[in-house]
């Protein structure tokens, strides 16, 4: 990444608990991200993953600290607006259930008030994009539509707009094997075709590795480490990222084994 | 069973003009009962969404009143609110409010809150949520409660004619006084075909709503 690069997104010194807990979900998180990277983020199951995504759009404000997006602090902007900006895909999928697939993928150019023929022509386009025919999709509703249909979907509303930044917390969650690893390339394809910044949660470490520009590793609300694949495996920095690593390593090995 | 036949037809004959006024009152009163309750029985459950803390009361508050049998309420409305139709409009709105209420609060909680997030997530202003999916995700159930109120509308409205509001109950009421079960019969099926065409049109809109649900 060359060093005039303008930083799409900054945290500073980010905290979040939330009420009732005793504990930070999110922990003094401070580092900056630039335009165009692919960041992925790796960590425990209630490591802060999700809320630092959410604070990124506001659905969640930070109790103190600063989220800074492409030089502009979003407590300065307002939610919505903050949102529109941003692509969004959650965990659960969240499609509507009362619109198609074509009228879900359509939400935000019509909350942006696109005219209708450009709204139907990028429709028919992130469909395609996606991997799904849209002749025959964009007509279903999502209960038509198999788990991994429907994240495709999430991803290609997300695009919609065609959002500088895209916030991804594990969209491939329901995706077979296979088709996770054309979707992984296509992904990529998308993020580097068009100068975005992605910020893209998962479990599956391989995926991580393999997506990330950098990654960022979390444990209980703070960030372990946040390097390049490459040094994340070489120079694991604490004791959680190499158990990670290890992991990953011991299932090589059960491989290995099976061969 | 023949004489009863004929006396149905001789009342048709020599009544006609005044069934179908009755039949007019019955459905007025119907129809403005319907209109009133719907719009306080749901605007009531969006506050009772919007303000958590006052649910739980207001919701006790109708669930008793429904427990209270539609003649006590008629006739508690005589003693404080006098007879005519305006008691009687009274009195069957409070009888139809609750099972719009519930229903309303019920449909809008159901609503999965990943939903509502991702809509909020992509920009939605609340109002929007709540125009272009709350409330559309909620509609089924708010019409199952709208479905349930018109039934019970329609049939109690018939115990209005005991206030003097007029309807078919006063066919029925007059049957009963005078031992004329032709009069019963013309009274209680025609209360029953008017629930039927009421909720038919009701069950077609709702087949419609949900056709992304049956498919
Ligand atoms: N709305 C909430 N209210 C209270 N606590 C919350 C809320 N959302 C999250 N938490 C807590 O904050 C911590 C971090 O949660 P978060 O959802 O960010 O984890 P995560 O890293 O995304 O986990 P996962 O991998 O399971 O999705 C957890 O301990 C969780 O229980
Ligand atoms: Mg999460």
């Amino acid at each position: 990444m060359s060093k005039n690069t303008p930083v799409a997104i900054e945290y500073q010194n980010v905290h979040k608990r939330f009420g009732g807990a005793n504990c930070n979900a999110v922990d003094g998180v401070d580092l900056s991200i630039n335009e165009g990277e692919f960041i992925t983020i790796l960590g425990s199951s209630g490591s802060g993953k999700t809320t630092l995504l959410k604070m990124t759009n506001r659905l969640l404000d930070p109790d103190s600290g600063n989220i800074v997006l492409f030089g502009e602090n979003i407590r300065d902007v307002s939610p919505v607006q903050v949102r529109r900006r941003i692509g969004y895909v959650i965990q659960q999928v969240g499609l509507m259930p009362h619109m198609t697939v074509a009228q879900n993928i359509a939400i935000v150019p019509k909350l942006l008030r696109w005219d209708k023929k450009r709204i139907d022509s990028r429709v028919n386009e992130l469909t395609a994009l996606v991997g799904l025919e849209p002749s025959e999709f964009l007509i279903r509703y999502p209960a038509q539509l198999s788990g991994g249909q429907q994240q495709r979907i999430g991803l290609a509303r997300a695009l919609a707009v065609d959002p500088k930044i895209m916030l991804l917390d594990e969209p491939f969650g329901a995706i077979d094997a296979i088709n996770r690893l054309n979707l992984q390339d296509e992904l990529k394809r998308i993020h580097g075709g068009l100068k975005k910044t992605f910020l893209f949660v998962t479990h599956d470490i391989n995926e991580a590795l393999k997506l990330g520009t950098r990654v960022i590793v979390m444990n209980e609300g703070k960030v372990c480490q946040f390097d390049t694949p490459r040094n994340i495996v070489k120079n694991p920095a604490d004791g959680f990222v190499e158990s990670l690593i290890h992991s990953c390593r011991e299932q090589e090995k059960f491989w290995e084994g099976l061969i | 069973m023949q004489e009863i036949w004929a006396n149905i037809i001789r009342y048709f004959d020599n009544n006609m003009d005044a069934y179908f006024a009755m039949l007019r009152q019955h459905i007025g009163i119907s129809l403005r009962v319907l209109i009133i309750s719907t719009i306080i029985g749901l605007s009531t459950g969006i506050l009772c969404v919007i303000f958590k803390k006052q649910q739980k009361w207001i919701i006790t508050l109708f669930q008793t009143l429904r427990i209270i049998p539609s003649l006590a309420i008629l006739v508690l409305s005589i003693r404080f609110l006098g007879i005519g139709m305006g008691p009687a409009i009274a009195a069957l709105t409070f009888l139809a409010i609750p099972p719009i209420l519930m229903n309303t609060v019920a449909g809008l909680e159901k609503v999965s809150l990943f939903v509502l997030e991702t809509a909020k997530g992509m920009g939605m202003t609340p109002l929007q949520v709540w125009l272009k999916v709350r409330l559309p995700l909620a509609f089924p159930m708010i019409l199952a409660g709208i479905k349930t109120a018109t039934v019970e509308i329609v049939a109690s409205a018939t115990i209005a004619a005991l206030i003097g509001a007029g309807g078919l109950g006063q066919i029925i009421f007059q049957g009963l006084s005078t031992r004329q079960t032709e009069l019963l019969l013309i009274g209680g099926i025609s209360v029953a075909i008017m629930s039927l065409g009421a909720v038919l049109p009701l069950n077609l809109l709702d087949r419609f709503l949900q056709r992304y649900r049956n498919i």
